[in-house]
């Protein structure tokens, strides 16, 4: 037994790990030590990777890739392989993956069971917009392969969900022409949330990537910071050259706590003001601006952190967005990220897909306990109100009955779950 | 590594192995020649490795392990084509210290996969190499082999005596232009180890290690420790006076 958090490091259990070693070995090792629970990278940051006390089958193992098609974009790779591995690889090549999350450390199972998204949803849609098919070990013995158009119920409620249908193995992608890994990006100073609104309708059309970072302690104002891209051709650059930091060790508490909040989001904006206007700027820095500090989630200290991320209708977003930063500001707790985007019309692949049109909002919290729990329950209620709903692969603590309001398709999908996968998000939301 | 090499490798399954591959194969490596016992995982490993590097040779051989003439026979063969410019001998497995001791066809089959075999192909291969004078052969030994200890001494014997091999042929080769590198490891991320880590053992990322040993094969060095740390680790433990090192739970 061996001791596995998450990205949040909320929790510290025992599990015992049983790692594959190939993809051929996967369907004998789920079905000689079920129940279980696939885990990849861990960096979900609640409860939707662990479960205590029991078995992890570790992905990464499967770390394989197994073909390429230079003309077509199609990659076949095992689902251990690294969304980071891909790009480095590929891009040169003038490839690279549709859609990225916020960081490349995530393998493609960990990528496809949570149906990821990045800035670009509008554009491009979701991680799992992109798979063409992915083959499913089930522990009954049973392996299948799925798509859109092969077994349709099986891949809709395999991408995003939550690694309960059984594990991952392999998935072809299709990825997407680059004329290189640069991007065209322009900064823009948001005064409020109704600039934010406009920003990202007037960007729709003609930037790929749009993304806004809110300053939260401004209370409901919804200043802020709007940055937007799109892949260019900027000829040879020298590329970045990677300054990692790292986060050494978890300090005794918190460093994000109203002490340094203030500073650092008065920095933070004055920082990316100065920067306002157009650059060109490597994938990296834009796509995974926190990659390049090792374990910056120890920052938040020995307690841990939440992160609350939502997605509220299109047609309520700027009161309910509105009404979220004001129980934030009310309650003096504050985020150093606090992200807002709007997601395009395209309807959700998964059962449990997250990504639904409307506006996003997502925000880290230090763990201070009861006082925090209190406010996401102020959180919830807005959420409700506004027929919106809360990101599993974020969450740690979310009310069952708001997982059943936000996810309409849930009982359908509950007819596909592998009787041997357990995790302690789907006992606690789906009770068993 | 200058592009369009030949590499052999020995035990091409083995996560340090493979791991190494894939750096030869960004690099731009010529040809490749993945050696192991089970033609599937070979198979996996060929297939990620083409999709790696571009316009490789890259093919698989399921060759015998234990018998001489065998192994001599596939040297040849494989040199007849043109004698390799690196030949990596990665295959290894660590033994369960305790079967050991009990079962002594266990103890057996450790000493010969991790010291018997590995001297049998280098002995097969460094005749080439010797004729053609040049090329790298490179073994990985252990920093298991540098004291015994009580916790996996058959497999540090194994590799003890690597260790005398990698030496003796170095001192045979001194005057040639052939290199002989012993590599030396510590505890790494693998398959192999996955039991250590549940029990605490902090390991060394495999990517780490494999980029130690694939500077190490392109220098030409006579050892590499990989992480480098466990060279002045293994120093201290081989010189720890015995009224000290006898009590230690090593």
């Amino acid at each position: 037994m061996v001791s596995v958090t998450s990205w949040g490091r909320l929790s510290h259990h025992a599990h015992c790990v049983t790692a594959f070693t190939s993809g051929a070995a996967v369907a004998d090792v789920i079905r000689s030590t079920r129940p279980g629970l696939a885990h990849g990278m861990g960096r979900s940051y609640g409860d939707v990777c662990l479960n205590a006390g029991g078995q992890l089958w570790a992905t990464r193992g499967l770390d394989h890739f197994i073909a390429f098609d230079a003309g077509t974009g199609r990659l076949v790779c095992e689902a251990g392989v690294l969304l980071g591995d891909i790009q480095r690889l590929m891009v040169p090549r003038g490839w690279m993956l549709p859609v990225v999350p916020g960081t490349q450390f995530v393998t493609v199972g960990g990528a496809i069971a949570n149906d990821v998204h990045g800035k670009n949803h509008h554009v491009q849609g979701t991680f799992g917009d992109h798979v063409r098919w992915l083959s499913l070990a089930r522990t009954d013995g049973e392996t299948l392969t799925c798509g859109p158009d092969v077994l349709p119920g099986w891949f809709a409620a395999t991408v995003g969900g939550l690694g309960l249908t059984g594990v991952i193995v392999a998935a072809e992608l299709q990825l997407r022409p680059v004329p290189g890994p640069w991007l065209a990006t322009e900064t823009l100073v948001q005064a409020d949330l109704d600039a934010f609104f406009f920003l990202s309708d007037a960007s729709d059309a003609g930037w790929e990537h749009t993304v806004s970072w809110i300053d939260c302690l401004a209370g409901d104002a919804g200043r802020g910071i709007f940055m937007r891209a799109n892949p260019v051709e900027a000829g040879e650059r020298p590329e970045p050259v990677a300054r990692t930091l790292a986060m050494p060790l978890v300090p005794p508490v918190s460093l994000v706590n109203r002490l340094s909040l203030r500073p650092f989001n008065l920095a933070y904006n004055a920082l990316k003001k100065r920067q306002a206007g157009r650059a060109i700027v490597h994938y990296q820095p834009f796509f995974h601006p926190l990659d390049n500090v090792r374990d910056w989630n120890r920052m938040y200290g020995p307690k841990g952190f939440y992160q609350y991320q939502c997605v509220v209708p299109r047609a309520v977003g700027p009161e309910a967005t509105r009404a979220l930063l004001q129980a934030i500001a009310r309650s003096g707790q504050g985020s150093f990220l606090s992200v807002l985007k709007t997601f395009g019309d395209r309807p959700p692949v998964g059962m449990l897909s997250f990504a639904q049109p409307g506006a996003t909002l997502a925000l880290d919290f230090t763990n201070n306990g009861g006082r925090t729990l209190k406010l996401f329950e102020s959180l919830d209620a807005i959420v409700r109100e506004a027929g919106g709903r809360l990101y599993p692969a974020k969450d740690a603590r979310m009310p069952r009955d708001l997982f059943e309001a936000g996810y309409p398709r849930l009982a359908e999908f509950l007819t596909y779950r592998d009787p041997g996968i357990s995790s302690d998000m789907s006992r606690r939301l789906m009770g068993n | 590594m200058s592009a369009r090499n030949k590499i052999v490798i020995l035990g091409a399954t083995s996560a340090i192995a493979q791991h190494c591959a894939r750096l030869w194969a960004a690099e731009g490596a010529g040809e490749m020649v993945l050696v192991g016992r089970d033609a599937a995982r070979l198979q996996v490993v060929a297939d990620d490795l083409r999709v790696r590097g571009r316009d490789m040779i890259i093919s698989t051989r399921v060759a015998d392990f234990a018998d001489p003439q065998k192994i001599q026979a596939f040297a040849d063969e494989i040199a007849g084509a043109g004698p390799p410019d690196v030949v990596l001998i990665a295959h290894g497995s660590l033994p369960d210290q305790a079967a050991c001791q009990s079962d002594l066809a266990a103890c057996r089959e450790a000493l010969e996969i991790n010291a018997l075999s590995p001297v049998l192909f280098a002995e097969a291969f460094v005749g080439h190499m010797e004729r053609a004078n040049r090329g790298t052969l490179a073994i990985i030994g252990s920093v298991a082999g540098d004291r015994g200890r009580k916790s996996n001494y058959v497999y540090g014997a194994a590799k003890g005596l690597v260790t005398r091999y990698a030496q003796g042929l170095q001192h045979r080769l001194a005057a040639s232009a052939v290199r002989v590198v012993l590599i030396k490891p510590g505890p790494t991320d693998t398959p192999m180890t996955a039991h250590l880590k549940s029990q605490g053992v902090a390991l060394a990322p495999v990517e780490a290690v494999a980029a130690r040993i694939t500077g190490a094969i392109a220098r030409g060095s006579l050892v590499c420790h990989a992480p480098a740390k466990w060279g002045l680790i293994m120093m201290i433990i081989r010189h720890l006076p015995w009224f000290v090192f006898r009590k230690m739970d090593i």
